[in-house]
C-alpha cells in the first residue's frame, strides 16, 4: 500500500500562500494543517518539515499535532473514503454490520487503503444525520437508512465506473 | 448599523419581503436543508421546484432553504406558506412528488392530503 | 373531577390566529354563567391539522367537530349542545374527518408539546440571508443591550434568567460571565464551543445551520459583558454545511456593520472568526478547546486557573456552548422572568433533546425543563417502532448513563438526570429496545473513550483501556466471577483520579449498566449467553412456543438457516447460522429469543 503522493510545485504554492495569510492571525497551525490536509489530501514528513520551518516551530511539535488529530493523516488515502458512522443512534440501529460489510467486500480493515488505492475505508464519529441512522458517507456523500445491501451496491457501482 | 432606528426599518423591509400578509397572492416554499435534509435528497428537492416554477412560469412564489426542521424521521421536508396563513408540511418528499405539488396545490390550490406528514412507509 | 364534557379548543398557530384564546375565555365565562363548571371542562389544545376549517371546536365524548367557530357561536354550542343535547348543524366541520387526517394530528402532537426557544427560527428563515433573521427581530437584543444597557446590567440580566450551560455541565452562565468580566485584562476573549462530539447528539449543528445569527449576536453581547473585542467559535470539520453557513453569516454580519468597530455607535467593537476542529473528542472540554484554537495538541489542562482568569494565549476567556448562546438574545428580547417561567426552577428554560436510535420519530426536539421522559419519548417521540418494549433510555452520550423504563416518569432536569446516574449532556437522547444488549452498550461506550483519551493522565489512558479489556472478553464469552467486581472498582478509582470530565465521566455508562442490568452482565459470564442476541459468540438463537408461522424469519434469514412451514412452530439451525440477529429484529411476535444451549447440547464456551 504504498500510494504516492504528488508534491507538485503548484501545490507548494497554495500551502505557502495558505501560510502567509494565517500568519498574520493568531494561533496559525490549525488553520495551516487544514489547508495542508485539503491540498495534499495527507500531511507527510516532508510537508510537516516545510511547515515547521515556515511557522517557525520545531518538526517534533508539528508531528505531534499531526498526529493527535483524527482528522489528520501521514499517509496518502485511497481516491474513495468510505466512512462508515459509528455515532450511538447509528450503531444501536446496526451499523456495525454495515462496517462489516464492507470490510468483508472490500478485504480491508477499518483505516485501510485497498491496493488498488481506489477505497479507503473508516469508521468515523457520529455525523448528525441520526435521523437517518444507519448512515455512511462515501466521499461528501451522505447515504441514510444503509443496510448490507446498499453498502454492497455502492462498491460495486464504484468498481464499475472505474 | 449605527442605530436602532435603522435596525428597525431593515426590519420592517425585510418583514415585507419575508410575510405573506404583505404580499398578495404570494406563497413561500421553504425546503428543510440541514446536513439530514440534505443527505436525505433535499438539494434534489429544491432544484425540482425551482425548475418547475420556471417551468410553468409561476410567479409570487419563493422557494428558500431553510434549517433543520426537527423532524429527522421524515426528511426530506418541504413547507409551503401561504397569503391566507396556512402552513402544510408535506413530508418524505421526492422529485416526482414535486411536480403533484406544484400542479395540484400551488396552482390548484388543493394541499395534497396523502403527502402531508403522513407515515409514509418506504 | 368528574366532567362529563370536554371542550377543546384548537390553539395551534392558525386556530390561535383566528381568535381561538378569545373563544377560549368565551367558553369559560359562559360555563361558569351557567353554573356547568363541574360537568364541563375546556382545554387549549395543539394544532389539530384541519387550519383550513379553524378555529376548530371539538366537543367530547361524542366528538363533534365544530369548525370556523367564532365568538358569537359560543352561546349556541352551549345552549344546544351542552344543555339541550343537540348537534348544531350549521356549524359542522363540512369535511368528513377521515383515518388519515387523525393519523396528521397524531403527527402533529410532535409539535405540540415543544417549546421553541433555541431553536425558534430553525427551519423557518433562511439561513442564508441576514434579513430573514432581522425580520425576526434578530439583532434588537444586541442593539438594546449596547444602548441601553451597561455591561453589569447585562450578566445582573443573566444570571436573573436563571440560564444553566446547554454543553453538559449546567454551569450558571450569568456567574461564568461575570468572572470573566471581573478578571482585569485589556485582551479577553468569548468562544463559543460548537464542537459538538458527542455521538448521538446534533442539536448544535441544527442551531448553526438553521439560525448561525442567533449564535453571532449572542457572542458579541457576552463580548460587551465581559469585555472582549474577539470571538472564536470552534466548530467540528465534520459539519461542512454549518462551517460553510456560519462564515457567511459572519461576512454578512460585518457587511451591516454588526460585526466590526463601534456597532450601533456605542463605541463597542467585536468580531468573530472561525476555528475548526480536527475530529478530537476531548477538544469540547474547554481547556482543551483552547490548546487546539491555540495551535497545540488538544490536552486538557489543570483547572485552576479557569479559563475565566487565564484561558486562550493567557488572557481571561469565556467559553459557552451553541445552545447556551442560542438562547441568550431571547432572553435579552423578553425578559429574564419570562425565560424563568418556562421550566423548573432550579433549571428554567427549555433544552433540545436529540431523539435517536428505537423510536419512532427520530429527530429534534426542544421541551421545557420538567417535562418528563415518558412525554418525550412516547407523546413526541411516538414511542418504540416493531412492537417492542423499551429497554433503557441513554442519555449524555459517553459521559451519561441509562436510565431504566422505571424512572421514565421523572421530569427532566440538571439535578434529577443526575440524580438517576446519567446526566443532561448535551442532549443525545438514545432510546434501547429489547434487542440491544447493554454490555454491548458499555462497551461501544468505553471503546469511545478509550479511543478519544487524550493519554495526557494515566487513569483515564490505562484505565479505561482495562476496562474495555473485560468488557471485551465478557462479550467474547471469556468472562469470570472476579471481572465485575474489578471493573466497579476501576470505574471507581478512574472517576476518582482523572484529569478531566473526559476521565470523570468516562466509566458512568459501565457503572450505570452495571446498577441497572446486572442480570445481563452475569448472563453473559456465568450462562454465557447474550439474553438480546447482539454479542456473536454468545447468542444461540432459539424459536419459541409463541411462533405463529409467518415465515418472515425464515425469508428474511441471508444464509438459509432457518425451516418451518407456514402457521407451524420453525426452527433454527445453529450450525448454519451466523448469528446476525435479522430473524429476532423482523419476528412479529417476538417468538425468537437467545438462550443458552440445551444441557446435552454442546455447549460452547
Amino acid at each position: 500500500m504504498s500510494l504516492k503522493i504528488q508534491i507538485t510545485e503548484e501545490k507548494l504554492a497554495q500551502l505557502y500562500g495558505t501560510m502567509e495569510a494565517n500568519k498574520k492571525k493568531p494561533g496559525p497551525l490549525m488553520p495551516t494543517l487544514h489547508a495542508a490536509q485539503k491540498i495534499f489530501g495527507c500531511i507527510p514528513l516532508p510537508i510537516q518539515k516545510i511547515i515547521a520551518k515556515e511557522l517557525n516551530e520545531s518538526i517534533a511539535k508539528i508531528n505531534g499535532v499531526v498526529t493527535f488529530y483524527g482528522n489528520f493523516s501521514i499517509e496518502p488515502k485511497g481516491k474513495n473514503i468510505i466512512s462508515v458512522c459509528l455515532g450511538t443512534a447509528c450503531y444501536v440501529r446496526g451499523s456495525q454490520g454495515i462496517l462489516d460489510a464492507f470490510a468483508d467486500e472490500l478485504k480491508i480493515k477499518p483505516g485501510e487503503t485497498t491496493a488498488d488505492g481506489l477505497f479507503t475505508l473508516e469508521a468515523t464519529r457520529c455525523i448528525g444525520a441520526c435521523g437517518l441512522a444507519p448512515v455512511f458517507t462515501i466521499n461528501e456523500t451522505i447515504q441514510g437508512n444503509s443496510t448490507v445491501q446498499t453498502a454492497k451496491e455502492a462498491i460495486r457501482q464504484i468498481r464499475h465506473q472505474s | 448599523m449605527k442605530t436602532m432606528a435603522e435596525l428597525e426599518k431593515l426590519k420592517e423591509e425585510a418583514r415585507k419581503n419575508i410575510n405573506m400578509r404583505y404580499n398578495k397572492n404570494a406563497t413561500r416554499i421553504q425546503v428543510g436543508m440541514g446536513t439530514c435534509g440534505i443527505a436525505a435528497g433535499a438539494r434534489r428537492v429544491l432544484n425540482k421546484f425551482l425548475e418547475e416554477i420556471k417551468e410553468y412560469d409561476l410567479k409570487k412564489i419563493m422557494v428558500t432553504q431553510v434549517g433543520c426542521m426537527g423532524e429527522c424521521a421524515f426528511e426530506p421536508l418541504v413547507e409551503v406558506l401561504e397569503e391566507s396563513g396556512t402552513h402544510t408540511i408535506y413530508c418524505r418528499v421526492t422529485e416526482r412528488m414535486v411536480e403533484d405539488i406544484i400542479e395540484e396545490h400551488i396552482i390548484g390550490g388543493k394541499p395534497i392530503e396523502k403527502y402531508i406528514l403522513s407515515v409514509a412507509k418506504r | 373531577m368528574l366532567e362529563r364534557i370536554h371542550i377543546l379548543i384548537c390553539g395551534g398557530a392558525n386556530c390561535a390566529g383566528g381568535g381561538s384564546k378569545e373563544l377560549w375565555r368565551e367558553f369559560n365565562d359562559q360555563l361558569e354563567k351557567r353554573n356547568l363548571v363541574d360537568e364541563a371542562k375546556t382545554v387549549m389544545t395543539g394544532c389539530f391539522g384541519l387550519c383550513a376549517s379553524g378555529p376548530i371546536v371539538v366537543v367530547f365524548p361524542k366528538e363533534v367537530f365544530y369548525e370556523h367557530v367564532g365568538v358569537a357561536d359560543v352561546k349556541d354550542i352551549i345552549e344546544e349542545h351542552i344543555l339541550g343535547g343537540r348537534v348544531v348543524e350549521r356549524l359542522l366541520l363540512k369535511e368528513k374527518v377521515d383515518k388519515s387526517k387523525l393519523k396528521i394530528y397524531s403527527q402533529l402532537k410532535f409539535y405540540a408539546k415543544q417549546k421553541r426557544i433555541a431553536l425558534r427560527n430553525c427551519g423557518s428563515i433562511n439561513p442564508l440571508d441576514i434579513k430573514e433573521y432581522i425580520a425576526r427581530n434578530g439583532y434588537k437584543a444586541l442593539g438594546k443591550v449596547l444602548t441601553e444597557m451597561t455591561p453589569q446590567e447585562v450578566i445582573a440580566t443573566m444570571k436573573a434568567s436563571g440560564l444553566r450551560g446547554r454543553g453538559g455541565g449546567g454551569f450558571p452562565t450569568g456567574l461564568k460571565w461575570e468572572f470573566a468580566a471581573k478578571s482585569v485584562d485589556t485582551i479577553k476573549y468569548v468562544i463559543c464551543n460548537a464542537d459538538e462530539g458527542d455521538p448521538g447528539a446534533f442539536m448544535d449543528r441544527a442551531v448553526l445551520e438553521g439560525d448561525p445569527h442567533s449564535v453571532l449576536e449572542a457572542m458579541a453581547i457576552c463580548g460587551y459583558a465581559i469585555g472582549a473585542h474577539q470571538g472564536y467559535i470552534y466548530v467540528r470539520a465534520e459539519y461542512p454545511v454549518a462551517v460553510e453557513r456560519l462564515q457567511l453569516a459572519i461576512d454578512q454580519a460585518r457587511e451591516l456593520e454588526l460585526l466590526g468597530d463601534n456597532i450601533f455607535n456605542s463605541g463597542f467593537s467585536f468580531d468573530i472568526d472561525l476555528r475548526l476542529g480536527a475530529g478530537a473528542f476531548v477538544c469540547g472540554e474547554e481547556t482543551a478547546l483552547i490548546a487546539s484554537i491555540e495551535g497545540e495538541r488538544g490536552m486538557p489542562r489543570n483547572k485552576p486557573p479557569f479559563p475565566a482568569a487565564r484561558g486562550l494565549w493567557g488572557h481571561p476567556t469565556n467559553v459557552n456552548n451553541v445552545e447556551t448562546f442560542a438562547n441568550v438574545p431571547v432572553i435579552f428580547l423578553k425578559g429574564a422572568d419570562w425565560f424563568r417561567s418556562v421550566g423548573t426552577e432550579k433549571s428554567p428554560g427549555t433544552k433540545v433533546f436529540a431523539l435517536g436510535g428505537k423510536i419512532q420519530n427520530t429527530g429534534l426536539v426542544e421541551v421545557p425543563m420538567g417535562t418528563t421522559l415518558r412525554e418525550v419519548i412516547y407523546d413526541i417521540g411516538g414511542g418504540i417502532p416493531n412492537k417492542r418494549k423499551i429497554k433503557a433510555v441513554q442519555t449524555g452520550g459517553p459521559s451519561g448513563g441509562c436510565i431504566t423504563e422505571a424512572s421514565l416518569d421523572t421530569p427532566i432536569d440538571f439535578d434529577n438526570l443526575t440524580a438517576l446516574g446519567s446526566m443532561m449532556g448535551s442532549g443525545g437522547m438514545i432510546i434501547m429496545d429489547e434487542d440491544n444488549c447493554m454490555v454491548d452498550v458499555a462497551r461501544f461506550y468505553l471503546d469511545f473513550t478509550v479511543d478519544e483519551s487524550c493519554g495526557k493522565c494515566t487513569p483515564c489512558r490505562e484505565g479505561t483501556k482495562r476496562m474495555l479489556d473485560i468488557l471485551n472478553r465478557i462479550c467474547e464469552g471469556e468472562g469470570n466471577a472476579e471481572d465485575l467486581d474489578v471493573l466497579e472498582r476501576l470505574a471507581i478509582m478512574i472517576k476518582d483520579s482523572s484529569l478531566c470530565g473526559l476521565g470523570q465521566t468516562a466509566p458512568n455508562p459501565v457503572l450505570s449498566t452495571l446498577k441497572h442490568f446486572r442480570a445481563e452482565y452475569e448472563a453473559h459470564v456465568f450462562d454465557k449467553v447474550c439474553p438480546a442476541g447482539v454479542c456473536s459468540k454468545l447468542t444461540n438463537f432459539v424459536v419459541t412456543d409463541l411462533c405463529i408461522g409467518c415465515t418472515k424469519c425464515a425469508r428474511n434469514c441471508p444464509v438459509g438457516a432457518i425451516q418451518g412451514k407456514v402457521k407451524d412452530k420453525h426452527f433454527i439451525d445453529l450450525d448454519i447460522c451466523i448469528r446476525c440477529g435479522a430473524c429476532k429484529s423482523i419476528c412479529p411476535v417476538n417468538a425468537i429469543v437467545s438462550k443458552p444451549m440445551e444441557k446435552g447440547g454442546e455447549v460452547s464456551v
